[in-house]
């Protein structure tokens, strides 16, 4: 099969009816994962700090530095968060910031340190604009900084900090964010590394059509190059309590229609991709099971803690048993994944 | 035979019950929606409707206690209610002042105990004074039912006096699934299936317009469902009585009958295969307090034609968990119905267009 090209895509995107992009999708999934596996990966994701300078516009999460509500993990507290975790069968942790301006990178080798010492859990941690914060503020290379972190217990990175790779769009809603080319960048250099990551797009906020197709084929050509990226996920843009709601009042929540053709279109023009994951955690469950007809593959985390999403108004609560139900009812069969879609157990019983 | 089920729908012939039966049974989720949609814009355009209304429950004590519900109270247990008139009043006041205006009220109640068919009428009565221009769709053929056992009269002479009171169309409700062996386990104390239809056969013949309902996802079989969208669309050739058809999707959330809530693949399924079995109901709806409204946004691509509406207050499938918003805004009403490529369209109670966006 030929490749879609940009131009396209844009037209899929833009005048394909819901029945045909979707169909092409669910086929191509079909070819990829014929056995009708979806995987999911019990996992946590901890924020270890609250505290960023980036204030992205489409964020509610962030506080200043001083606020009442800001705050660093104390070890005692990531301790307990790590135990519940593994406790519940996780296997991976979903380590992420805050870009906290005083914190340099010995406080982050202590910190893997300390869990890998502790625990025998995965690390998934961090995104591009922490690495590049810490490059800064150390006066080291982009190299350097992942050799460290690696070395301390840092296992994969995931696709954070990408939303759209477009930088008219991030002038807008991130200015203070890492642009593109530096996002593609630190990822390449993780890939060389032998590390690997996932890779996000966040929509619906300011962006256009066009820039959705740059995104993807931004993340295609750097895969055509290294091959590092083992999932890809769209979510959509959650306005509560953002200021770019605030600035941009007429921007309504995506809804599933637009989520689905999103969706549908990274699994065609993904082709060197060989997952793609539903976002229940901005879409819910009905819609997630859906997105398994659109292209998707996997449902991503049970995520026993989730914080970012949450912020923004945004909760639906799910447990390890409704994911497995969840898949099955849609006709899949459920497995419980590692972070490199390695399939650690069926769940076959009615 | 999908081809084939689709030759007979584009040459407006009518789909068997083996035709239902193998597209509940298939897995061409994508195609089933195109066709359905393709039936969908035949009937209704590019359309998409909403009304500005307010649901109203008088009282959740009721003597039926179905096993699915978790509305219901005895009376004297926790959580039972009752609002007086004056309340009822109020509710619709204050929803006319919160939205502007409203079209229409939807009230439906619970098998109450000691409330008499005269309370009932005075309800309808003092609303259709005070607010002369707003539709009344109110009472199932369940409480119907009820009304004629309580009070000795018959069903004609019920509806009767109730349409002469204001009532203006009945919803879909108590429907549920019309074969016995389901409702014995879901809804024993219930009228049967064929009283629900007798009753709204009456209705019909008095020339009061009816939606109907079908509450799947709990014990059912595909076989069920089927046979209960056949039954309505015999009836329908019959008198032709029927506005919209209300596929309710099952919340187990507080209830006796736990079971998986269906897929949304299994909702979107649901309400095109509704769409093309129904050939003879003009409208069908996505009820976004069940589905969430993501999904029933997307059902609109998948035969639905119908939003309801504002609600403003739902309590009954909220009781079971349901995770959507209590009400919505003509606004958010709007944005769904465009961003799903549809003509927002609103209307009153019997579909007349007030409004297109």
């Amino acid at each position: 099969m030929t490749r879609v090209d940009k131009k396209q895509a844009l037209q899929m995107l833009k005048e394909s009816s819901i029945y045909e992009i979707g169909k092409e999708a669910d086929q191509i999934r079909q070819s990829l994962h014929p056995e009708g596996v979806v995987t999911f990966v019990v996992d946590r994701n901890i924020n270890y700090t609250n505290i960023c300078i980036n204030r992205c516009k489409f964020c509610a999460f962030w506080r200043p530095q001083g606020h009442s509500e800001a705050y660093v993990l104390s070890y005692e507290e990531l301790s307990k968060k790590i135990e519940e975790t593994i406790e519940k069968g996780g296997t991976q942790i979903l380590l992420q910031g805050g870009v906290h301006p005083e914190l340099g990178i010995d406080f982050y080798i202590d910190m893997l340190r300390f869990i890998k010492n502790n625990f025998k859990i995965h690390l998934h941690g961090f995104s591009p604009p922490e690495i590049s914060f810490l490059s800064k503020k150390e006066g080291l290379t982009v190299k350097e900084i992942l050799l460290k972190l690696m070395e301390a217990g840092l296992d994969s990175i995931p696709g954070g900090g990408a939303e759209i790779l477009s930088d008219r769009v991030r002038e807008i809603q991130s200015p203070n964010k890492i642009r593109s080319a530096e996002w593609l960048s630190i990822m390449r250099e993780a890939h060389l590394l032998g590390m690997k990551t996932s890779a996000t797009m966040m929509f619906g906020s300011i962006e256009s059509e066009e820039d959705i197709v740059e995104h993807l084929d931004a993340i295609r050509t750097l895969q055509d190059e290294t091959a590092g990226f083992i999932a890809f996920i769209p979510w959509s843009f959650q306005p509560g309590n953002t200021e770019l709601k605030r600035e941009y009042t007429e921007i309504m929540p995506a809804g599933a229609v637009k989520y689905l053709r999103v969706l549908a279109l990274s699994r065609i023009y993904l082709d060197n991709f060989k997952n793609i994951q539903v976002s229940w955690v901005t879409q819910g469950i009905k819609i997630a099971q859906v997105g398994l007809r659109f292209g998707a593959n996997d449902f991503g985390s049970t995520m026993l803690e989730e914080n970012v999403v949450r912020a923004a108004g945004v909760m639906y609560r799910v447990t390890m048993d409704e994911i497995i139900d969840a898949i099955k009812s849609a006709r899949f069969k459920p497995a419980q994944r590692d972070t490199y879609y390695k399939v650690l157990r069926y769940f076959n019983e009615n | 035979m999908f081809a084939e089920i689709k030759r007979k729908i584009r040459d407006g012939e009518r789909i068997s019950e083996q035709d239902a039966l193998y597209l509940f049974n298939s897995d061409e989720l994508h195609q089933i929606g195109e066709l359905a949609d393709e039936v969908s814009r035949k009937i209704n355009l590019n359309r998409a409707y909403f009304i500005i209304n307010r649901h109203i429950n008088p009282t959740n004590i009721c003597v039926n206690r179905c096993r699915f519900c978790a509305f219901s109270r005895s009376k004297g247990e926790e959580g039972a209610y009752e609002m007086t008139q004056e309340e009822v009043l109020a509710s619709i006041r204050e929803a006319w002042q919160s939205m502007g205006y409203l079209t229409e009220v939807h009230i439906v109640s619970a098998l109450h105990p000691e409330w008499q068919f005269e309370h009932y009428l005075e309800m309808i009565k003092a609303i259709k004074e005070e607010f002369p221009n707003i539709g009344i769709k109110a009472f199932t053929a369940v409480e119907i039912d009820y009304f004629a056992k309580k009070s000795g009269m018959d069903i004609d002479d019920i509806l009767i006096e109730l349409k002469e009171a204001g009532l203006d169309i009945m919803p879909g409700g108590g429907a549920e699934i019309f074969k016995p062996d389901v409702r014995n386990i879901i809804c024993p104390e219930k009228i049967s299936g064929e009283r629900w239809l007798e009753i709204v056969k009456v209705a019909h013949s008095l020339g009061i317009k009816t939606n109907a309902t079908m509450l799947y996802g709990h014990v059912e079989s595909y076989e069920d469902r089927v046979d209960h969208l056949l039954r309505l669309r015999k009836l329908q050739d019959e008198t032709g009585g029927f506005l919209a058809f209300i596929p309710l999707s099952y919340q187990s959330e507080n209830t006796q009958i736990k079971v998986a809530y269906p897929s949304g693949i299994d909702d979107l399924k649901t309400i095109a295969i509704s769409r093309l079995v129904l050939d003879n109901i003009p409208h069908i709806k996505s009820y976004w307090i069940m589905l969430g409204e993501k999904l029933a946004q997307l059902a609109l691509l998948f035969g639905a034609d119908c939003l309801e509406g504002t609600i403003i207050e739902e309590k009954i499938a909220h009781s079971a968990g349901a995770r959507s918003k209590k009400g919505n805004t003509v606004e958010e009403l709007v944005h769904l119905i465009r961003e799903a490529g549809k003509i927002p369209v609103e209307r009153d109670s019997f579909y007349n267009v007030l409004r297109i966006f």
